[in-house]
């Protein structure tokens, strides 16, 4: 066999290893959607029906019928957009003060604050869940936000985007007279685009999936979150895999839809992200 | 090249910082000295806040609770069965994608999809996906003749089931961090190997590995970290409960358990700080194995 054979013999091979894996990685997905359109007696059949010839669309009626899934979503929406938006705020103040300005003890405050993310968070849930409680902000939207309004791994990540950008622009806008803050917001921001959608979209992926931390701060049902909200619906639902299955599809399908269309600045900001952590 | 500081340059630079450090000084540095003053209180009423003293009675106590044991070595278990597994697939699917070129793009995202999705949901697909009954996974393992397992409901099945979820939802994060490390290496290495008349697996050993090597050590640690504190999973997969028998009971399952069923804020912050400490270990193993072992 000559060596051009050999590769295209190897070739082969990998796409169909390649295929096999992502046909097991879609499987999970294309199960769920299917189930959520079978009747109940179809989703337990055996040998189990691929496709159903009628789809049952009607068990997503049921479903958010069954609970109040249009507010966990609201809920959702709510608590991601001003988590996001408040710890990119915090985040891009932070990183300018910490790439640009120059003050007493810099160094010291961002090794304290590097040292900070060695603590797992899971450590910290106990005492926030104290503090918050003596605030008497247990089920409130507040409750939800407060502790992801800044973000020290964020704050690293744009320091150094920031970092990256020429001082020699810097000088040039002060002596046209720019502020500091105006070169922040009509210099660096755009600049640093794409560090600064890469850690909105973690943000937003972090807060819409996040489950121990709503779980803990929500009693009430109509404070729940949407992950919180389709976990409590297993138990009402118990063994009505296509009603599970369909709450699942809506809990899922909106991050898919965000995926399919900012997957380039989610996974380079997740390189970019992790090689740096 | 910047300015010395000035005390006017502090002051302003402390208006553009005060906004992430309150929240950051509240709801991370904080409770780190809090958790650490509450690992120690005996007699605290969750109600009134009130510290009767401090001691080590909460270490003592999880020191002597078998359970808590148990998550210690199941949460071992899991780590060992995820990280390595994980990393050699994803090692092998980075450098399978990395050879093609048509599809290549289209395979990483769908690799991938499982990260962004939410783990409740899908740890509720694969509690369908187990089912001893009709679950799919025992249906495919009908084909080869093995006799329907009882994933979720038998305690030998329960890690196992937890495991080859977990590697199947990570697996995409890793190939991403490496197909990264893949293309900073050098192409005219590989060049140069085949001059020398290299085999493939010849320059997988002596080139792939030694110049990815900071990339699987940072891989590894990301992993290790991660796979310390599994939660979600396990709550999701069996519905709420530490698997059967707790038989899935892990470190921070447990500390949620003395937290929030059974309020021993002590007992639960005390089992934190041995999780953070048996974390810290393993990450300053990890890095001293990469000075003394690691190509840079």
């Amino acid at each position: 066999m000559s060596q051009q054979q050999k590769n295209k013999l190897s070739n082969v091979l990998i796409y169909i290893l390649l295929a096999f894996g992502a046909i097991t990685m879609l499987l999970p997905f294309f199960w769920m959607i299917s189930t959520s359109l079978k009747t109940a007696g179809e989703a337990v059949a055996m040998p189990p029906i691929w496709l159903s010839s009628n789809l049952q669309t009607g068990n997503y009626e049921e479903a958010l019928q069954a609970a109040p899934f249009g507010r966990y979503f609201l809920n959702s929406i709510i608590v991601t957009a001003i988590s996001t938006s408040g710890e990119l705020l915090t985040t891009i103040l932070a990183a300018f003060a910490f790439a640009r300005l120059e003050f007493y003890g810099k160094n010291i405050l961002f090794v304290l604050l590097i040292s900070t993310m060695m603590v797992p968070g899971e450590l910290l849930t106990i005492p926030n869940f104290v503090t918050l409680s003596d605030w008497g902000l247990i089920n409130t939207y507040a409750s939800l936000f407060l502790p992801f309004l800044a973000s020290v791994f964020s704050i690293y990540i744009l320091k150094e985007a920031f970092e990256a950008i020429p001082d020699e622009i810097y000088y040039a806008a002060k002596v046209d007279g720019c502020s500091d803050w105006r070169y922040l917001w009509t210099v660096m921001v755009p600049l640093s685009k794409s560090s600064i959608v890469s850690i909105a979209i973690l943000g937003i992926i972090g807060s819409w999936n996040s489950f121990m931390w709503p779980l803990i701060v929500t009693t009430e049902q109509t404070m729940r979150t949407l992950p919180v909200g389709l976990q409590a619906f297993t138990t009402e639902a118990g063994t009505q895999y296509e009603l599970l299955m369909a709450a699942s599809t809506i809990v899922v399908v909106p991050m898919i839809i965000v995926y399919i269309f900012l997957q380039k600045y989610i996974i380079e900001g997740l390189a970019s992200g992790g090689s740096k952590g | 090249m910047l300015k010395k500081p000035t005390w006017k340059s502090t002051l302003q630079s402390l208006l553009y910082l005060l906004p992430a450090l309150i929240f950051i000084g509240i709801f991370n540095i904080y409770p780190i000295f809090k958790s650490l003053a509450m690992s120690f209180y005996e007699d605290y009423n969750i109600f009134t806040g009130e510290v009767g003293e401090y001691g080590l009675a909460n270490f003592i106590k999880i020191f002597n609770d078998p359970s808590f044991f148990t998550a210690i070595r199941n949460t071992f278990i899991f780590v060992l069965g995820v990280v390595p597994i994980s990393i050699v697939l994803s090692l092998l699917i980075a450098i399978m994608l990395n050879r093609i070129e048509i599809l290549s793009s289209f395979f990483r995202s769908v690799y991938f999809l499982p990260f962004v999705t939410s783990t409740v949901a899908i740890s509720i697909v694969w509690n369908w996906l187990y089912h001893t009954r009709y679950g799919l996974i025992n249906y495919f393992l009908g084909f080869i003749g093995i006799e329907p397992i009882a994933w979720l409901t038998n305690p030998d099945f329960a890690l196992p089931a937890l495991i080859i979820m977990s590697i199947w939802k990570g697996l995409g994060y890793n190939i991403i961090l490496f197909l990264v490390g893949l293309n900073n290496i050098d192409k005219t290495y590989y060049q140069a190997a085949r001059i020398d008349g290299a085999r493939s697996w010849q320059q997988f050993v002596n080139i792939t590995v030694p110049l990815l090597s900071p990339y699987i050590l940072l891989v590894s640690i990301i992993g290790v970290i991660n796979s310390f504190k599994v939660f979600t999973e396990v709550y999701s997969l069996f519905s709420g409960r530490p698997g059967p028998a707790g038989s899935a009971l892990t470190m921070v399952f447990y500390i949620y358990e003395k937290f929030y069923t059974e309020y021993q804020y002590g007992v639960a912050t005390a089992a934190g700080i041995v999780l953070f400490l048996i974390i810290l270990v393993f990450t300053l193993l990890q890095r001293w194995i990469s000075k003394r072992f690691i190509y840079n």
